[in-house]
């Protein structure tokens, strides 16, 4: 069905429930043959009172400003962040402030992937700049409305809490009144910034924008969405990897109450019904033959032998500098070690779930996810219908952690809805989600290092074994990093291609980030990668390769302290010489801490360090073991340089939050395979931290002028090493494998 | 038929009794505050009361509980929702938000039975509820400072259970 623009402007209209007359909606689209991109004032609907002159921001009459955020709610607290980024350029009131979540638009992009997606912990720093602009801009075109209200001179008036404010007169008008007059207006070109030390909102701990609707029940997250005659499925995977579906007998459950249809979907099957539970129950009953039921030799501990044989194979070079070889041999000590990762799974607290709509050629979708634009993507091959056809709704998202990068959920919602022709909820089982996953890859390193006769290391060398995530995501995001511009034939081939190529190409670069360039003046490094892929999905998993590689490097880093007999802090401060800021973190955690004091109150310390995409952190973690071998943290103390702090609280839970989810994994859980099945499948044999083993968090964060970096992630790497070096002070035991197993702990 | 009575609403559902009541609420009855996250009674999202006790409504089948009085998340009231509401701002708890009407059920509970509760009290009332985001540190100073509101309050309080 065709349908043209000012159709697609009305439904926006309606959807967003503005007032106004939709034929003031102008399209100008370029490209041709593929999908349209739109220009900032046809993102919103509006009317002549309304002033939106940006993606961004959008002022009514009554004066409360609406904040698109381009990126997901996932718990982070953007949709706080970056409203507050807005609100100090615009001087705006900040108890006026509202937000939504941006629709799947080209506009919307986060420039890092030119994808919209919720990633990496890019959102604020790549927001910015564009979000200060815009807000300045704005606060700009209300000052000129207000000067020619007053006839005045624009210099005269500035803009505060929400009015602008005649100086001399002390006249003043809101902003909502102004708001009809500014829309009128050119949007200025070049805008004046803020200076740092004028901010007023940046830097205080303003309460978050999305807190009381979690508080009562009524924040609608994915699971929640609710539609006139919405049906629910729930889809069974195949148990084994690579399983296909052979056989199964729909007529067992047909006449099971509720049952409305038994399907055959390219992930699975997906049995429909009125209600979840119905759908369950007929899924839990349903006979389904697979093409195979177990693969023999994908085993978790056959990997582990697999992998420590080839690790004695040279692997792809990844980074090298000075002559590693020729250093080692003439160094004064060697120290060598092998750390093993395991397979690890998001386990958000909101299992996958989709909502999809087909009707009268359009296509919509509530998607709890963290990429949009490989959600829209994903609907627009499934439907054949185009990117202004398809309307990508983002509810609250119960966790992301990178799991929603990924969109399966996505595909079999719209595949499901198209097949039945009506809404559809699909709701996957907490079994289906934990064995279901994109999983952090497992790995095998092995690490070796040169001391020269002061005990400093002169050469080290790194080689990871196991699969790269990135040979698992590309070749399935990669359509939706294209621009819009681009015609489906013509992405369905790259898409084709990049399937067949990039996973043969692509493998080692990302899995060795963290590892390939530590921050220590070490002068002789090789880090190599010798792939091994048994097939397990794999995805991004919160701080991705450096949930990893940090903790074999901070724990090896350690190693070389032990050996040489050095303090693991000053022997790290020594390693980051000329690296002022690094430097500057490391010394604001041990200051905390009293790293140099001897009396630990009967605790082990230990220490880690890493600069996680420009953000830079030390924690020291304090912990006891019992004589039976349990670890409890008892406090974790971190100093980290983020760059302008947007708000402190939330930097701080960023921050605790990291922790407890790297605790999960250092203390806890693993994902393991058996005759290629995942073995854990929900919480029993998965279990999470719980509030009485949560360390005390102490966050400190240190005073910048720079811009800000991002914080959602850079505390899980930091966690494992920080405990696990405390660990080696408390016992003399070296942890090489996480989660750590208190059977080797026992004292004897 | 069987007959509910929730947050002080009588309502007639007609679904095989075995159903769980966690579904019930979220689909017959469209209170989509209490969650799903492991139907396996592991966690404890799906927290709701039942008579004044937390119950893990995953669980909890609805002839189990039929006649009974149920207050969900929506319809938490009274002095220790309002402390704790208080709480929960103050310290800007919520981070995803998931696991937080099972936290807030649980601590509601808590708060009922001891209202002051210290740090092993809390321990050993909130630990059946997992927070994938970590925000436990947040819930257990938001607990504690909702104890120290309720507590400034002459005025009987407690969850109006008894209003029917
Ligand atoms: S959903 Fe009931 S305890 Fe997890
Ligand atoms: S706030 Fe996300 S699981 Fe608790």
């Amino acid at each position: 069905m065709k349908k043209n623009k000012v159709d697609k402007g009305r439904r926006r209209f309606l959807k967003f429930g503005v007032m106004g007359s939709a034929g003031l909606v102008m399209a100008v689209y370029f490209g041709t043959g593929g999908e349209k991109t739109k220009k900032a004032f046809e993102i919103w609907n509006k009317d002549s009172s309304i002033l939106a002159p940006n993606a961004w921001i959008s002022i009514d009459s009554t004066g409360i400003v609406t904040v698109r955020v381009n990126h997901s709610e996932l718990g982070q607290g953007i949709t706080t962040a970056l409203p507050m980024i807005i609100a100090e350029e615009l001087e705006a009131d900040w108890s006026r402030i509202r937000f939504e979540i941006a629709p799947a638009e080209a506009v919307y992009k986060n420039p890092a992937f030119n994808s919209q997606l919720t990633a990496a912990s890019t959102s604020v720093k790549t927001s910015w700049d564009i979000l200060r602009k815009a807000g300045a801009a704005v606060r700009e075109m209300l000052i000129a409305a207000a000067a020619s209200t007053w006839n005045v001179n624009v210099s005269e008036c500035r803009a505060e809490k929400g009015a602008v404010i005649h100086t001399t007169s002390g006249q003043r008008l809101e902003f909502g009144k102004l708001a009809g007059r500014a829309s009128r207006l050119p949007v200025p070109k070049k805008v004046v910034l803020k200076n740092p030390d004028e901010f007023k909102i940046i830097g205080q701990p303003l309460k978050r924008l999305d807190s009381s609707s979690k508080f009562n029940g009524s924040a609608v997250f994915g699971i929640d969405v609710k539609l006139p005659g919405l049906l629910t499925a729930t889809v069974i995977h195949p148990p084994v990897f690579n399983a296909r579906v052979k056989l199964f007998d729909s007529d067992t459950i047909k006449n099971m109450k509720g049952i409305r249809h038994v399907l055959e979907i390219d992930n699975g099957i997906a049995v429909v019904a009125d209600s979840f539970w119905q759908a369950k129950n007929g899924a839990d009953t349903l006979k389904i033959e697979w093409t195979h039921n177990e693969i023999k030799d994908l085993d978790s501990e056959k990997l582990l032998k697999r992998w420590g044989e080839l690790s004695n194979k040279e692997g792809k070079t990844i980074h090298e500098q000075g002559n590693p070889k020729e250093a080692l041999a003439n160094s004064s000590k060697e120290i060598k070690a092998v750390y093993e990762l395991p397979y690890q799974a998001h386990a958000t607290a909101e299992p996958m779930n989709c909502t999809a709509y087909i009707h009268k050629g359009i296509c919509d979708v509530w998607a709890p996810t963290q990429n949009q634009d490989a959600a829209q993507e994903m609907a627009a091959r499934i439907t054949g219908l185009k990117y202004e056809n398809i309307n990508i709704h983002t509810p609250f998202v119960g966790g992301g952690f990178g799991r929603r990068i990924a969109v399966d959920y996505v595909a079999e919602a719209v595949q499901i809805a198209k097949m039945i022709k009506a809404p559809v909820k699909v709701i996957w089982t907490r079994e289906e989600d934990m064995t279901n996953d994109f999983y952090r890859p497992a790995n095998t390193n092995v690490i070796k290092a040169g001391l020269n006769e002061q005990g400093f290391p002169v050469t080290w060398s790194h080689r990871i074994v196991g699969p790269d995530h990135m040979a698992h995501m590309l070749p399935r995001l990669l359509p939706s990093f294209l621009p819009y511009w681009i015609p489906r034939s013509l992405r369905d081939l790259v898409s084709g291609i990049a399937n067949r190529v990039l996973p043969g190409v692509i493998p080692g670069k990302k899995i060795s980030e963290g590892a390939s360039h530590i921050p220590y003046a070490i002068e002789n490094i090789n880090v190599d990668y010798v792939e091994d892929d048994p097939g397990i999905p794999l995805g991004f998993w919160r701080s991705v390769a450096f949930s990893h590689n940090t903790f074999v490097v901070e724990s090896f880093i350690d190693e070389i302290a032990a050996a040489a007999e050095k303090d693991p802090f000053k022997l790290r401060l020594k390693l980051l010489e000329g690296k002022p800021r690094m430097q500057n973190v490391l010394k604001l955690a041990a200051e905390k801490t009293g790293w140099t004091n001897e009396n630990t109150n009967g605790l082990s310390r230990g220490i880690a360090f890493l600069d996680f995409h420009g953000t830079i952190l030390c924690f020291i973690a304090e912990v006891t073991v019992s004589p039976k071998g349990h670890v409890k943290v008892q406090r974790v103390i971190c100093a980290v340089d983020c760059g302008i702090v947007i708000n402190p609280q939330i930097v701080k839970s960023q921050i605790s939050g990291g922790i407890v989810f790297g605790l999960t994994a250092t203390l806890k859980s693993s994902i393991t395979v058996r005759k290629g099945r995942i073995v854990e499948s929900n919480f029993d044999d998965f279990p999470l931290l719980r509030i009485d083993e949560m360390p005390v968090v102490d966050v400190h964060m240190v005073k910048s002028a720079q811009p800000p970096t991002g914080i959602g992630e850079s505390a899980v790497p930091l966690i494992a090493p920080a405990v696990t070096n405390a660990v080696f002070a408390a016992t003399g035991k070296r942890i090489r494998r996480i989660p750590i197993d208190n059977q080797t702990l026992i004292m004897r | 038929m069987i007959t509910l009575r929730v947050n002080d609403k009588a309502y007639k559902v007609d679904v095989d009794p075995e159903t769980p009541l966690l579904w019930v609420l979220r689909e017959q009855l469209g209170l989509t505050g209490t969650k799903y996250s492991c139907g396996i009674a592991e966690c404890g999202a799906c927290t709701v009361h039942i008579d004044g006790e937390p119950v893990l409504s995953c669980i909890t089948t609805i002839e189990d509980v039929s006649g009974q009085d149920i207050t969900t998340i929506e319809g938490l009231q009274g002095w220790i929702a309002d402390s704790l509401r208080e709480g929960w701002i103050n310290e800007d708890v919520s981070q995803c938000g998931y696991c937080q009407p099972g936290q807030i059920m649980t601590a509601a509970a808590l708060l009922e039975s001891n209202p002051h509760p210290n740090d092993d009290d809390i321990n050993n009332a909130m630990s059946g509820v997992y927070c994938r985001c970590g925000t436990y540190p947040e819930i257990r100073k938001a607990i504690h400072h909702a104890s120290s509101v309720s507590s400034v309050s002459s005025v009987s309080w407690g969850v109006d259970h008894e209003k029917k």
